[in-house]
């Protein structure tokens, strides 16, 4: 019988991160130890505990990643409890890739970026960066605004503040939503710091976090100047398939598992706010 | 054409049945339902089955793969199987056309192997309609009763049922009966075709305005204040979408047996509270979203996606079944209606 959409392959956990309290990054690639398959930035994924559950997250890793595969995952819900507790050395399963991802090799080419994320909304946006920083030439400037809740809260932090803070025209700019006696850097919320620094309407925005910020973050970009078509986002929404079968992600004419995650706002203007 | 005497029907049903799986519908204490025949089963002359028959190719029920788990190891078993042949008999227009729904998405790219397996081995003899209810509407969506599609299309006209080949396989299966059938003549199913429609044009659901219902009016009809008024008694119970020959959503759920795990797919409903609910947030907070995506995406977001055909048969299980007698005509009449 030919292969199943549905019918997921095994992979195995073979490094496991703790980026803050509440996030572990999880590294995984097939039992003969490859990348499980390949993606475009943006893209995700369904993994599984058979018994537990499955559910989709959008890889963290770039796709110039050639070894492995990464998950930036949040502990909050039943399969994500699960992965919180596993160690290195735990087989999942694993399956797609699904969704649009980023328009890295089309309408991202050559513009200065400018990424703003939230929490845990910094996962998707990763692979973007990295991809980004790969191919350097081709992209401008590039600047990324990322706040969290605390300094710990912040994913990533140890590769942004060794790699990506580093590299000519990377402007990293954090920020955490309260003082803390060891934090020398912007203190308040993301959509404030996105309004204070002040940033070119020539770039092109993906913005990922809570749905709050998203909003705050919008308007504060559009009183900048910024137009809903320069401005990029990805949805989450609850999925069982991955393709645009199960009915669960369906928005408007649009399922987020297979028409996005990835949209710009002026095309989401056009859909129900259902998300 | 084909056709031969209803009295030797049974003769008919059982030499199909000596060579493929052969489904019928049957009448029973509460009404019309299909089943495998079975020596003596006559074929009710019904003209609406309870459950649809979308349940020969997306069963209520069904196992996707296995999982032996031991320690942290796991490892993954294909548990399909190779359907066997079979032939369903007797489908009515209305259900004919929600195979082709359902088709556009179980098998658009990447095509639902297991619903692809059940359709292939699949051969659908079709029913023209003589006794529509009052609660029939398919023309209202372009469908003929009195000329259903299949792979054989069937007639009953007076004492005789007559047979036409629609497809290849509709074909190879009246071939294979051909000593049972005798030559027929189109003449009396053209008559009977033109009684039937006659009929259909009676019905008290002859009219209401789908054709309002366009793709790019998807966020007037979505922001119109009228279902607020329309969904306040629905109780979210699910009945209208698991008798609905179209709606297709599912859940893909894990099963602890003895010696591993089971991963089954099963029906569920967007009329469900915990449908859309995540770890931290359910978009569709009310029954009103709830209700509202429901006949949404039969009348408009579905027809954006599919050459504008429609999510509806109008085959009026819905109507039926409802207990709060909430239904698609209501909703078409109420929001699409507005226009006119």
């Amino acid at each position: 019988m030919k292969k199943e959409a549905l019918i997921p392959e095994i992979a195995v956990i073979t490094d496991i991160r703790i980026d803050t309290p509440d996030v572990r990054t999880f590294r995984v690639v097939t039992p003969d130890g490859k990348k499980p398959f390949e993606h475009i930035p943006g893209q995700c994924a369904m993994l599984s505990i058979p018994g537990v559950g499955e559910a989709l997250f959008s890889i963290t890793s770039s796709p110039t990643n050639t070894e492995y595969m990464e998950f930036s995952i949040k502990k909050c819900g039943c399969v994500t409890n699960f992965l919180h507790a596993v160690e290195p050395g735990q087989y999942v399963t694993v399956r797609g890739p699904y969704g649009n991802g980023f328009p890295v090799d089309t309408a991202f080419r050559n513009k200065d970026m400018l990424f703003i994320a939230g929490g845990i909304g910094l996962a998707p946006l990763r692979s973007v960066i990295n991809y980004c920083r790969h191919h350097r030439k081709d992209y401008g400037k590039i600047d990324i605004v990322y706040g969290s809740r605390s300094m710990q809260d912040l994913v990533d932090y140890k590769e942004i503040i060794d790699e990506w803070c580093h590299e000519d025209g990377i402007h990293v700019h954090l920020t955490i939503d309260r003082e803390q006696p060891e934090w020398k850097g912007h203190v308040g919320f993301v959509p404030n710091f996105v309004k204070e620094l002040q940033f070119d309407t020539n770039k092109t925005a993906v913005l990922c976090g809570p749905p709050i910020m998203i909003k705050f973050t919008l308007a504060g970009l559009q009183e900048l100047g910024f137009k809903k078509y320069q401005i990029y986002t990805t949805l989450e929404m609850k999925m069982k398939c991955g393709i645009g079968k199960c009915g669960r992600c369906n928005l408007g004419d649009k399922f987020i598992c297979k028409d996005g995650p990835v949209f710009r706002f002026d095309q989401l203007e056009e859909l129900p706010d259902e998300y | 054409m084909k056709k031969i005497q209803l009295s030797l029907l049974p003769k008919l049903l059982s030499a199909i049945a000596a060579k493929k799986a052969l489904y019928l519908p049957v009448d029973g204490k509460a009404g019309a339902d299909y089943k495998r025949y079975e020596e003596g089963d006559t074929l009710s002359r019904a003209c609406r089955t309870n459950r649809s028959a979308k349940d020969f190719f997306f069963p209520q029920v069904e196992d996707m793969a296995a999982f032996r788990v031991e320690g942290k190891k796991i490892e993954i078993i294909d548990t399909r199987k190779e359907n066997e042949d079979f032939v369903i008999f007797g489908v009515r227009a209305c259900d004919v056309r929600s195979f082709d729904i359902l088709d556009r998405v179980f098998l658009a790219d990447p095509v639902d192997t297991f619903y692809e397996n059940r359709r292939q081995h699949a051969t659908v003899v079709s029913l023209a309609c003589d006794a529509p209810e009052e609660t029939c509407f398919c023309r209202q969506f372009d469908i003929l009763a009195e000329d259903p599609a299949g792979d054989v299309a069937a007639w009953i006209v007076g004492d005789e049922m007559y047979f036409k080949a629609k497809t290849e396989k509709g074909k190879k299966l009246l071939s294979s009966l051909d000593v049972l059938l005798a030559d027929g003549d189109s003449a009396p199913v053209e008559k009977e075709k033109k009684h039937l429609e006659a009929i259909q044009h009676k019905l008290p659901i002859s009219e209401f305005n789908k054709e309002h219902f366009k793709p790019e009016d998807l966020m007037e009809h979505f922001n119109d204040p009228a279902w607020a008024e329309l969904s306040e008694a629905c109780l979210g119970c699910g009945t209208c979408t698991f008798v609905c020959p179209t709606c297709q959503c599912f859940d893909i759920r894990d099963f602890k047996t003895n010696d591993g795990v089971l991963r089954y797919r099963c029906w569920d409903s967007c009329m469900y509270s915990d449908f859309t609910k995540m770890a931290a947030e359910n978009p569709r907070h009310t029954q009103l979203e709830r209700f509202r995506q429901r006949f949404m995406h039969k009348l408009v977001y579905y027809p954006a996606n599919n050459d504008g055909i429609y999510g509806c048969v109008g085959c009026g299980r819905c109507l039926a079944k409802c207990p709060i007698s909430m239904n698609i005509v209501k909703v078409v009449k109420k929001i699409g209606g507005k226009k006119a």
